[in-house]
């Protein structure tokens, strides 16, 4: 409903008592802590960023301990993770436990990178396995250097040689040697593995030759290769049974996921402190707080302050200061926190629109969706959720409460519009009980048979909506005592949009034949707006531009400023979307219900069953796609026809010390 | 040539569902390549950029829309067999949603492209990523708007 008021907070202690003021202050988790403390000579800062940092890594080394868990042994979350709540008691009795646990998660990311190592080790034995294969024939270690006299050379020549040309070759090449002999060990198109024995003296020799013939040396292992290969294919075992055991021995860790989540709720907790303690304005043995909290916060930290030993003191903030903001809200209006927040909170002199946008919102999504069937689909998966998970994250809550409005606004204007996933009653009475002439009556009327009609409610309310964000805007200035631009840059706007509108709905030609309805206001009256406008545009034209002294500057601004009518005309027509949406929806559903009565025609069960899977599907993808759209369009409605007539934002969310937990909330005793 | 006004009826209906099917499918797949990209970086937001890949494919269902009521009207799912006349009403019916699907399809799948890169760089920005696409999808809705109010208009 509104912004709330800030007060300023200081607080005084001594340095001893600093921990327990700051982890009072967390579990509130009201008060945001200014950064910029002043510093002097007796008060500075203390460098906390070490602890800080261990406590975050730690953290950290958990989540990673989890990722990992989640891997093997999936965690039985379901949709969302809710928070768990324990009271302060059993918080203290599972603290013992944090060396033990933070040892567990240490295991776990131990493990799990020895099992990467291992993994990568395995390719690379592989790979030599398979260098030594064509060796393995061979009883001797390829390092071997022969005899006293003799000396044996191992390698390949490439493609595939027989005995006889390798002798061919060698005596072409080098006539004199004789007291050689070369064994083929294995060959292969690709390559022939030798070896060669060769008298000492005429090792060289051979070498030369064997090099001339694109001889290269064989891979060195000091076993005989097909021992090597066993003592490598062993290895690879022994790996692999390693990674094994390792994953057994993580997924018996699966049992410690609570205590590693607590845990790590625990870290980023004292990580968050310890870098609140980090900012705070320090002496030899006294610190100074200072930040910033709500006012009706104020009586609740002060209560819990009294008992300690610290001078507390509240002020309001200086007219300049950069406060941040709060809104406060009840239930129906408070999901639109998030979609104002989407924008830019509102600044300190600004007016917190949710309330405001809350009924429009849920109006308009409903309407661009308007079918019955899914707005109860999106009601009651809204409402499980929110029924199941108690202790959502607050941002997620709104979301889901969010939808659970709009989805009923969507059933409500359904069942208006005769939408029950689109004609699907009278599809189905016709195709399987030949009934056509059942269907679900619209309860107010068809947007297919009458689009005109709808089109000039879509415009109503648009023009509702715009103009009440008109009314914010004078509201703002009014009470930022602005009265004269308040009439200037409102009241004026009013007249000049307002009369037009009552001017148009004058001329019988627009209103009957274009949008069909019945009553025409009389022309007297038509008089009486067009002065109204006038009296607007006059009045716009001499104060739009007032900002200049120059007297025909400030017309030609005001000129301009008339000018803005077109920009009125166009955000308008922007709200024939509430029709074209909601037309879009209904007929593709009516497109899908189409096939599947054609496709089921006449076919008895398998026509059914047939009838079954493409509605299913069909509307699921309508839904989907038509969902996404009312969303993203309602937002749209909201940030630029109705913001832009009033709202500036640029404000700052209060960002409070907190216990910026994941999975665990700890309940305060009362 | 009896059934020459039927042939224009289904021109129409083609032209609809052709030229803003091809601008969704060049919208949806750019913005689908920015995508794989923000999600081979940070795989988190695949559920954000999914949605953002999915804005300019509106388009394509629009046209499928306006194909359809007109094929419902001209005989060929329901209806009538039009007259000449009649026929080259549903085919002039059937322009806007054709060719500005086609090109806010496109066009609306590069404004996905940038806003998807905003959200890989600033996450917590999604909200107002998802409102630049949006922009421009308005003028398709306006299309299928004066589209869907012509062809209900033809008697």
């Amino acid at each position: 409903m509104a912004i709330l008021p800030m007060k300023r907070i200081l607080i005084c202690g001594m340095k001893k008592d600093r921990k327990r003021v700051l982890e009072f202050l967390q579990r509130q988790g009201v008060v945001e802590i200014d950064t910029s403390a002043e510093k002097d000579e007796v008060f500075g800062q203390t460098d906390m960023t070490a602890s800080s940092a261990g406590f975050s890594r730690n953290a950290d080394m958990c989540d990673q301990a989890l990722k990992i868990l989640d891997g093997l042994v999936p965690a039985k979350d379901g949709l969302f993770t809710d928070y768990q709540v324990i009271d302060r008691a059993e918080y203290e009795k599972r603290i013992g436990l944090r060396e033990e646990s933070t040892a567990k998660a240490k295991q776990i990311v131990e493990l799990n990178k020895r099992i990467a190592e291992n993994e990568g080790e395995i390719p690379r034995l592989e790979i030599q396995i398979e260098v030594l294969e064509p060796w393995k024939n061979l009883d001797i270690p390829l390092d071997c250097e022969g005899t006293r006299h003799s000396a044996a050379i191992a390698g390949t020549l490439g493609g595939e040689v027989s005995l006889s040309d390798i002798y061919r070759q060698i005596a072409e090449l080098k006539p004199e040697l004789d007291a050689f002999d070369v064994e083929i060990i294995s060959s292969s198109p690709e390559q022939t593995c030798l070896l060669c024995l060769v008298h000492k003296d005429q090792k060289a020799e051979l070498e030369d030759a064997l090099w001339r013939m694109n001889f290269s040396k064989a891979p060195l292992s000091s076993l005989n290769p097909a021992e090597e290969i066993a003592s490598l294919k062993k290895q690879i075992a022994d790996d692999q049974k390693q990674i094994e055991e390792d994953r057994e021995t993580i997924i018996g860790l699966a049992s410690e996921r609570d205590n590693i989540r607590f845990v790590r709720d625990d870290y980023a907790m004292r990580a968050e402190k310890y870098e609140a303690i980090g900012r705070l304005a320090q002496s030899k043995r006294t610190f100074v707080l200072s930040g910033y909290l709500a006012k009706q916060d104020v009586k609740k930290i002060e209560e819990g302050l009294a008992d300690m030993d610290v001078m507390v003191e509240i002020s309001d903030p200086a007219p300049g200061e950069d406060v941040p903001i709060k809104l406060k809200n009840n239930k129906f209006t408070s999901p639109m926190e998030s979609v104002v927040a989407n924008y830019s909170m509102p600044n300190r002199s600004e007016i917190d629109p949710s309330a405001v946008m809350a009924v429009f919102y849920y109006v308009f999504f409903g309407m661009m969706l308007s079918d019955a069937a899914y707005g109860l689909i999106i009601t009651i998966a809204c409402a499980v959720c929110l029924k199941k998970y108690k202790n959502l994250a607050p941002g997620m809550k709104k979301f889901l409460t969010m939808f659970l409005y709009c989805g009923i606004s969507t059933t409500i204007w359904g069942f208006l519009f005769g939408g029950f996933f689109g004609d699907a009653v009278n599809v189905i009475a016709s195709t399987f009980f030949n009934r056509p002439d059942i269907k679900l009556p619209a309860l107010w009327f068809e947007p297919v048979a009458e689009p005109m009609r709808l089109l000039v409610f879509a415009f109503v309310f648009g023009i509702i909506h715009l103009f009440v964000g008109l009314a914010i805007q004078m509201i703002q200035m009014i009470r930022n005592g602005d009265v004269k631009g308040a009439i200037f840059d409102v009241v004026f706007w009013y007249m000049l949009v307002g009369g037009l509108i009552v001017a148009v709905m004058t001329v019988p030609m627009l209103m009957q034949d274009m949008f069909q309805l019945s009553f025409i206001l009389p022309l007297g009256v038509r008089k009486v707006a067009l002065i109204i406008a006038l009296l607007g545009a006059v009045g716009i034209v001499l104060t739009a531009g007032r900002d200049s002294k120059n007297w025909g500057k400030r017309i030609l601004k005001g000129l301009y400023g008339v000018y803005g009518v077109s920009g009125y005309l166009s955000d308008i027509l922007s709200y024939s979307r509430l029709l074209a949406l909601g037309l879009a929806t209904g007929v593709i559903a009516t497109v899908f219900n189409a096939m599947a009565g054609m496709v089921a025609k006449g076919k008895g069960v398998v026509g059914v069953i047939l009838f079954i899977i493409i509605f299913v599907i069909g509307h699921a993808m309508n839904l989907a796609i038509n969902a996404l759209g009312a969303y993203v369009h309602t937002n749209r409605l909201q940030y630029v026809e109705f913001f832009g007539k009033f709202y500036e934002g640029g404000g700052r969310t209060l960002d409070p010390l907190t216990e910026n937990t994941k999975y665990y909330r700890v309940k305060e005793a009362k | 040539m009896d059934n020459l006004g039927m042939v224009f009826g289904l021109t129409g209906a083609a032209i609809a569902a052709l030229f803003a099917g091809i601008g969704s499918a060049v919208g949806v797949g750019i913005a689908g390549q920015a995508a794989a990209g923000a999600t081979s970086e940070k795989p988190d937001l695949f559920g954000k950029v999914l949605v953002l890949q999915l804005l300019p494919g509106t388009q394509g269902i629009y046209g499928l829309l306006i194909a359809f009521i007109t094929l419902s009207r001209i005989g060929i799912m329901g209806g009538q067999a039009p007259t000449v006349g009649q026929g080259l009403l549903y085919l002039a019916a059937c322009l806007p949603m054709g060719f500005v699907g086609l090109g806010s399809g496109i066009h609306q799948g590069k404004a996905s492209v940038a806003s998807i890169n905003l959200v890989s760089k600033k996450e917590d920005q999604f909200g107002k990523a998802m409102i630049f696409p949006a922009m421009v999808e308005t003028y398709a809705i306006l299309a299928l708007l004066i589209s869907i109010l012509s062809i209900f208009g033809i008697k």
